[in-house]
């Protein structure tokens, strides 16, 4: 018994193994069923049949489908460059020597530690048709003479929802690349700027190709899981007005949970990955590029 | 890093008072009424009678006849207090379960280096990036044929695939952090390899772990597409689910305990997170720059 336990690689998998168990039974293996399902008209409660590519064509067939595949699309690029500039720009802000460090850092994470189902359901309050403060507001202010439908047009909401989906995301960006702020010597804009360069210089010639590395991971993140966003969608519109506003991750869970189509939504799930694979290959490679380019090891 | 902080007053003193206030303060004081409006909207709303939130009338800004109505009828008309308790349940048994395979699994990559360690980090961090709204079709179908639907274990056991991946990742690098030497010394003395794991490493990783705790705890707690899919019954419902399944019924919504419940469902784990901000902060940032 202590033989085995001195050997490093029979320990190892014996460590390997709660977390290998667990991990194998409920991600490794429903991944590869996902993909099985996909392929099949598996219904709830009933074991599918092989099917072929039926359910992709019948997918690419559907204009909702197709319509979900652009939802998906605009919302990830729009929501991930605001989220990008306004969370670049707050961490910048942050890093400034300010009284409160700590607390104003504390508060700004707020809107992400919160539920996103329940801030969401702020949000839905927000954009109320009849009651909302926005409207209200505006109003008052002479801008607007009608209150504003928020949800109810299809793109007011499709940008209403990128709002709130980029309220929750800037701070997870800002939080991140202030500690990546944090780590520039302040010698180096000493320098920039004894050189002579302006504002924007320092941070287009400093800031940005220092902090490229966090950026990459950062922004593969929020890319990831803006580009699988449920909960946002399903709570302020469930897919309205109109089936106008769903994305691929709420399509699938409409056509597989209450419709029963599990192949179909499964199909739907699967058609995500690879967008997925290639943001993550692209950051990836994005990565190693800057390592070398900074001196680092060339690997 | 702490000379990089002292020091960044740097050329703050070139930059005149008015302009600073424009380029910092302003923009800064926009960004937090931003987000934090939400939240006080949210409170706002819950201490509103109806006849003031459906009026336009008067400054909705402010309540003027503030009541404990919709909280009364949360906690005593409706399931809350029993979704409260699941929410908890879940989260707790979920994040130690997690933790505990994380420090097994994080020791062995990092310090046992058996072979094909690295190849097994490798596959941890990309077994994170793999989001729950693929996932949830196939587990749930696993999660029924396993008689397991409806059920607190359902989550219990599904949560760990999130939490696991991530714990492992950020322990990993505070395992890194803790010099091989005290190891060596203490295999030298006849300290067997548990031994060390428990009198050792984890002292020394206490800050990585009460960080990965809490992670995983408010991980747990925001879940919901999982939840949403496993359950069915009202009460093994988590507090989100419950939310948005549950108080909103037909057309009329009520506005004041929708808000109320979204209220208290956020502000334990917003207090937790209060005590622990800088654990929380640098599992975020840990996480990140690996």
């Amino acid at each position: 018994m202590d033989r085995i336990l001195d050997n490093r690689n029979a320990l190892g998998l014996l460590f390997m193994l709660p977390a290998a168990t667990l991990l194998l039974a409920f991600l490794t293996y429903p991944l590869g069923l996902g993909t099985w399902l996909g392929f099949t008209d598996a219904k709830v409660g009933r074991a599918g049949e092989f099917v072929g590519l039926e359910n992709f064509v019948f997918l690419f067939g559907d204009p909702v489908a197709r319509l979900s595949l652009f939802n998906t699309l605009f919302y990830t690029a729009v929501a991930s460059v605001l989220k990008f500039a306004l969370g670049l720009w707050l961490a910048v802000l942050l890093n400034e020597h300010l009284p409160f460090k700590a607390f104003l850092r504390a508060i700004v994470l707020l809107p992400f530690i919160v539920p996103t189902a329940l801030s969401a359901i702020a949000f839905w309050w927000i954009y109320d048709a009849q009651f909302s403060v926005v409207s209200w507001t505006l109003q008052r202010m002479g801008l607007i003479d009608r209150y504003i439908d928020f949800l109810g047009d299809p793109w007011m909401a499709r940008f209403s929802t990128i709002a709130a989906n980029v309220w929750r995301g800037v701070p997870f960006i800002a939080i991140c690349l202030l500690a990546g702020l944090q780590t520039i010597s302040p010698s180096l804009y000493e320098a920039a700027a004894l050189d002579g360069a302006s504002g924007w210089q320092r941070v287009r010639h400093v800031t940005l190709p220092l902090l490229t590395p966090i950026i990459a991971v950062v922004m593969t993140f929020s890319v990831l899981f803006t580009f699988t966003d449920f909960q946002l969608i399903y709570v302020l519109t469930r897919g309205g007005p109109l089936n106008a506003t769903p994305l691929m991750a709420t399509l699938s869970f409409q056509r597989a949970i209450p419709g029963g189509a599990l192949g179909e939504g499964a199909a739907l799930a699967t058609a995500m990955v690879p967008f997925l694979l290639a943001a993550i290959l692209f950051s990836y490679f994005g990565l190693q590029r800057r390592a070398w380019q900074q001196g680092g090891a060339d690997r | 890093m702490k000379d990089a902080t002292t020091d960044s007053t740097g050329m703050a003193y070139l930059t005149s008072l008015p302009r600073r206030v424009v380029t910092v303060w302003v923009p800064l004081s926009v960004f937090l009424f931003v987000l934090l409006f939400p939240f006080y909207w949210m409170v706002v709303t819950t201490f509103k009678p109806n006849e003031e939130l459906l009026s336009r009338e008067g400054n909705p800004f402010w309540v003027r006849n503030p009541t404990l109505a919709h909280v009364k009828k949360l906690l005593f008309d409706t399931a809350y207090p029993e979704w409260l308790w699941n929410t908890m349940v879940v989260s707790v048994v979920s994040t130690l379960l997690s933790l505990a395979c994380s420090v097994f699994a994080a020791y062995a990559i990092e310090r046992l280096r058996f072979r094909g360690s690295r190849h097994v980090g490798m596959a941890i961090f990309l077994a994170y990036l793999v989001p729950p709204s693929i996932l949830f079709i196939p587990l749930a179908a696993i999660v029924f044929q396993a008689g397991l639907f409806d059920s607190r274990l359902a989550l219990i056991l599904t949560y760990p695939t999130f939490l696991i991946p991530f714990c492992t990742w950020l322990l990993m690098g505070y395992f890194k952090s803790i010099p091989y030497e005290l190891e060596e010394c203490a295999l030298i003395d006849g300290a067997s390899r548990w031994q060390i794991l428990v009198r050792i490493i984890l002292p020394l990783a206490v800050p990585g772990l009460i960080s990965a705790g809490i992670f995983a705890f408010t991980l747990s707690w925001n879940e919901f597409i999982y939840a949403l899919t496993f359950i069915s019954s009202s009460e093994v419902k988590t507090v989100p689910v419950g939310v948005i399944t549950e108080l909103v019924e037909g057309d009329v919504y009520h506005w004041g305990s929708l808000m109320a419940g979204a209220l208290m469902g956020s502000v334990p784990v917003a207090v937790l997170y209060s005590f622990f901000v800088e654990y929380y902060v640098s599992g975020l940032t840990g996480a990140v720059k690996e």
